[in-house]
This record gives C-alpha cells, structure tokens and sequence, in this order.
C-alpha cells in the first residue's frame, strides 16, 4: 500500500465524521473533548521539538477558554466562528508576551517559568471574582455557526464537528512546519544551538516563533473545550491540566503529528472508563497505563503505528 | 591593491591571568589561504572565537570587508559571509547527515523561518547531495548523524560550513580525526572547493606538513601573540618558531 500522509489525514477525518452520525452521543461527546485536548498536546510537542518542556500550556488553554467566555459575557458574542478566531488570537498574545521572558532560558527553568506564569493566571481567575467569577468560573452558552441557532443533539454534534475540522487544520499545519525549514531549525536548535547560530540563524527568534505557534494550539484547544463543555473554570489555568497535556505528549509519542491526538484520545477513553468503574482509583489506573507505555512503547502508543506505517512505505 | 577581506587590529582578551589575546593585528587578503600553528592553549580556537563574536575582544578592532562586525552576534557575522568549522564537531546528531547539511542550505538561502514548501524540496535535495558527494559522505547521507565516525563527522562540519558558500571561512583543525593516510586527500579536497568558491580561508593546523603543503601563508601564534606572519617555507625553518610550535628544534 503506498499511501501519502495526505489520503491518511483524509481517511480519518472521514471516520471521524461518520463517527458523529453512528456512535453514541456520550463517546462522540468525549471524542470532541479528546480533539480539543489533543491540539493542546501538540501545542506540547512543538516546543518539545525545540527541545522544551512546557508546564504551563494551561496559561494558553485557559486564557483562550476565557476569551470566549467573556466575549459572550461582555459583547454577547455567540458565532463559533468568530470565537474561536478571537480565542486563538488573545492566546498568540499572551504567547507574544509571556515569550519575550521565557524563550531565553532552557530546561528546567523554562518549565518552572512557564508553570509559574500560568498559576498567575489561575490566581487571577481565582481572585478576580466580580469579573472572573471566580471558582465558579463562567457558563459558556450553545453557541451559533454561521448564524444558525442551535440547540440540544444539533449543537453537540456541530460542535463535534467544529473541533474535527479545527483539529484537522491544526494537523496540517503542525505537519507543514514540521517538514519546513522552520520546524528543522526548531529540531536543530533542540541539537545544537551554537551551530544553528553558526549557520546564520538566530536562535532567540526561533525559539521565540515556536512559542507563538505553541500558545496558538494550546489557544485552539481551550476555545474548543470551553465550547463543547459550556463552562469555564480556573482548574482549565491550574498546574495539573497544563501537566496532563505533558502526561499526554509522552503517552502519544512525540515524533509525529498523529501520535498526541491518538494520545488524548486514547487518555481520555481510560480516564472515562477508569472513573466510571474505579471513581477512588482512577488516577492510579491511569498511572499505571502510563508505566506500561513507557516500559513497553518508549516511543508512546503511536510508534508501533508508525513503524507499520513506514515499512508499508517501504 | 585589493581590499583586505579580514582587518584584525590590536586584539585583546584574558581569561583571568591568562592571555588569550595580546594585540593581535592581521590582515587577509582576498584568495589567501592561511595556516594558522601553535602550541596547545596559545589562543587559536579564541581568535576564531573573537572574529565570529563568540567572544567579545577587550580591545581591538576586527572588519570583515571595511565593515566593524566586533560586537556583532555570531549569526549576524555568519549571515556577512563568514563561515566557520569547529575543532570538536558540532553537528545535529539527531538529523540524518543529509538533513544537517539541508538545514545549512535552507538557512543560507535565509528561509530559516519559511513555512512555505518542505525543507527536502528537491533542488535543494539535489544541492545537499553534491555536497555530500564532494566530501565523501553521500553514502552516510540517510544516517543520523550521531552515527558517524569521528572522522565522519570532522566532515560534515566542515562540510555544513562549506554549504554556507562563505566568503571567508574560518575551520579549525579541519584533518583532526581524519587518519593520517587520508589527511592530503582530504586537504586537496578542501583546497579545490576553496577555489572552485573563491573562498578566502584560514585554518588551524597541527601538522606543519600540511600547512607547508597547503598555506600561502602562516600565523604562528603563542601565549596568545602573533610570533611570526608570513610564507609557511621561511616562516617554518626559523629554529626559534619550530621551538615555540613543536617544542623540538
Ligand atoms: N571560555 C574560556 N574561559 C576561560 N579560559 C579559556 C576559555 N577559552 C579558552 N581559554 C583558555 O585560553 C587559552 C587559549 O585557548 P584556545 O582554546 O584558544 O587554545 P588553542 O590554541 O586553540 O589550543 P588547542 O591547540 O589545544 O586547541 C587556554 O589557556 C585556554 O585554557
Ligand atoms: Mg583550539
């Protein structure tokens, strides 16, 4: 079989839309919070690519969640198509900002930096009641899609859809700079920093740029789960969220695009089941998940896949 | 007279008490190509150092074709044509070999941001593997570079840094690692892309043989100081120079 990575891409997408119409709404439900988390995730191998480990992509996540949140609030905002692209934007902003600080240091300072700025955020959200709401967080209403009024299984299902075709762009995109120059200098940078800058390229601006196009994704994926889940709280800005899309990137693998949404999907089908029939021993379920992937697939849940991939190729 | 392509001037630098650097003044012409020799620690790597704005002089001037390019970062001096090679490898060693040199070409053609088409587009392919096939490393090209030889790898330094197409080229200890069997080889290698490019050079060198072979001219240095500038055949007779450099008379 000699397929192109493109017919692959094509091929799922499909699934995913016949998936929408077959399966049962709870597993379509968390399908489409699976999507959302997973173009976090690969907000999290970006950097990783560049040889950085983010625990902080909740700053992202919960600072575009919260930008749709307070767009319906304040402006009443209720076109997903406007949302989004709003979301995704104030997340490259703060992206923008929190980059000018974070992107001169590496390794655990970069991780500890990145975590600290977004448990600022998750005080503010905390504190900031009269605008925030606090630990309550905000409600996000149904929203429209190109003006269409949506309601009940229709707007799950449209938003379903919306995060299939969000996650789908944000695959292909991920994969285009991956194979482009800029992808292999962040790769380059990860290697050897002295020698990119003795190639002539700046190594302070591409670090900088993967950032960006990090806060962007992880932007993406907080706008589709405040969507689809209809509620924003400050847990979306809390340590342990920005750490479980790291949990994730590793379970996935991080070599490939495919890899951290099969990841999240994959995660959030045995965290659903774990809870469901072990409420008081689910994270031990999931831990112990993750000891086997490592001790078994270093290379995380999709590296067997790919492998098989590739030998198909020839 | 032709323009210099390399203007030192009154450079200077210590580490503490030690003297990396000591008002160090050379010129470089365009189409010379200089051996740089000297003893362990005299400061050869540092002046390589301080051309490309790894480090910053204490005092002293350094053009690069009439322009002042001392505190200039080193990717901003790379990107005004001067390459450079390293006396310990430095190379991706996850990519494929043919990637390193890719990254190296795409970079030089200034598309180190581009997202625009695939970093294997096939001309560049193409360009990658001719340099490869000059240094004799086509047949590694797939390998990641972490797999090379330390011979290998010498290589495809100086290989990524010949991709660069520089004007002047800066390589140090470029036969270190390679056997001795194939040192020349490699030298008449190196020597004709310098030509073939119109690349000016200078290069540190351990082996006297080759740098008479090879140099049109010679810079011995030590403790940091400029001893002797000028042709390798008279420059290395002088007994006093041969005691500096090798210890032995
Ligand atoms: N970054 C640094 N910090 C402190 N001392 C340094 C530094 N770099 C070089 N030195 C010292 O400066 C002196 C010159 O070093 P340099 O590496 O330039 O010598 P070299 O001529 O290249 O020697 P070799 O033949 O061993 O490569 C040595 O004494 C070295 O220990
Ligand atoms: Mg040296």
């Amino acid at each position: 079989m000699n397929l192109p990575r493109g017919a692959l891409g094509v091929l799922l997408v499909a699934a995913l839309v016949v998936a929408g119409l077959v399966l049962p709404r709870w597993l379509v439900f968390l399908l489409a919070l699976a999507l959302a988390k997973g173009v976090a995730v690969l907000s999290v191998v970006v950097l990783m690519r560049a040889g950085l480990v983010s625990f902080g992509q909740g700053l992202f996540f919960a600072g575009a969640a919260y930008a749709a949140g307070f767009a319906m609030r304040w402006w009443g905002i209720r076109e997903a198509l406007l949302l989004v692209p709003w979301s995704v934007g104030l997340a490259v902003g703060l992206g923008a900002l929190a980059g000018l600080l974070v992107a001169r240091y590496r390794d655990i300072f970069f991780a500890m930096l990145t975590l600290a700025l977004s448990m600022v955020l998750y005080g503010v959200l905390i504190k900031a009641y009269g605008v925030t709401g606090g630990s309550d967080g905000i409600r996000i209403p149904t929203p429209t899609l190109l003006g269409l009024q949506l309601s009940g299984d229709d707007a799950r299902l449209v938003v379903y859809y919306l995060a299939v075709a969000a996650t789908a762009a944000a695959a292909w995109a991920v994969g285009r700079y991956a194979a482009a120059p800029a992808g292999y200098l962040a790769h380059a940078v990860r290697d050897n920093e002295v020698r990119v800058a003795y190639l002539g390229a700046p190594v302070s601006r591409i670090v900088y740029a993967a950032f960006l196009l990090s806060s962007g994704l992880a932007g993406l994926g907080g706008a589709l789960t405040a969507l689809n889940v209809g509620h924003v709280d400050p847990g979306l800005a809390y340590w342990t969220t920005s750490g479980e899309l790291v949990f994730i990137a590793v379970l996935g693998g991080t070599g490939t695009v495919l890899g951290p949404l099969a990841g999240a999907v994959v995660y959030e089908l045995i965290r659903s089941y774990a809870f469901k029939y072990a409420p008081y021993a689910w994270q031990m379920l999931v831990g112990a998940a993750m000891l086997l992937i490592i001790l078994f697939l270093p290379g995380g849940l999709w590296s067997p896949v790919e492998r098989v991939w590739r030998r198909a190729q020839g | 007279m032709k323009t210099p392509i390399l203007e030192v001037e009154d450079l200077t630098l210590h580490f503490g008490s030690i003297t990396a650097a000591e008002r160090e003044t050379v010129i470089v012409y365009p189409g010379e190509l200089v051996g740089i020799v000297g003893p362990n620690g005299a400061g050869k790597t540092t002046f390589l150092n301080l051309i490309t704005g790894y480090l910053r002089p204490e005092r002293g001037t350094i053009r690069f074709w009439g322009q002042d390019v001392v505190g200039l970062a080193p990717h901003q001096i790379t990107a005004l044509g001067v390459g450079r090679s390293f006396q310990i490898p430095q190379l991706f060693l996850t990519l494929t070999v043919r990637e390193n040199v890719l990254v190296a070409l795409a970079t030089r053609e200034g598309r180190w941001a581009s997202v625009r088409r695939p970093l294997h587009e096939p001309a560049r392919v193409q360009a990658a593997d001719e340099v490869l096939l000059q240094f004799g490393l086509l047949a590694q090209a797939d390998r990641p570079a972490g797999e090379l030889p330390e011979g290998g790898r010498k290589l495809l330094d100086v290989a990524m840094a010949f991709a660069l197409r520089p004007r002047l080229l800066l390589m140090d200890e470029p036969t270190s690692g390679v056997s001795a069997r194939e040192k020349f080889q490699v030298m008449d290698t190196l020597v004709q892309a310098l030509r073939e490019g119109g690349i000016t050079a200078l290069f540190v060198e351990h082996d006297m043989d080759v740098v008479r072979r090879y140099a049109t001219r010679v810079l011995v240095l030590s403790n940091g100081r400029i001893l002797a500038d000028g042709v390798p055949s008279e420059v290395l007779e002088d007994p006093e120079i041969r005691l500096a450099v090798t210890g032995r008379r």
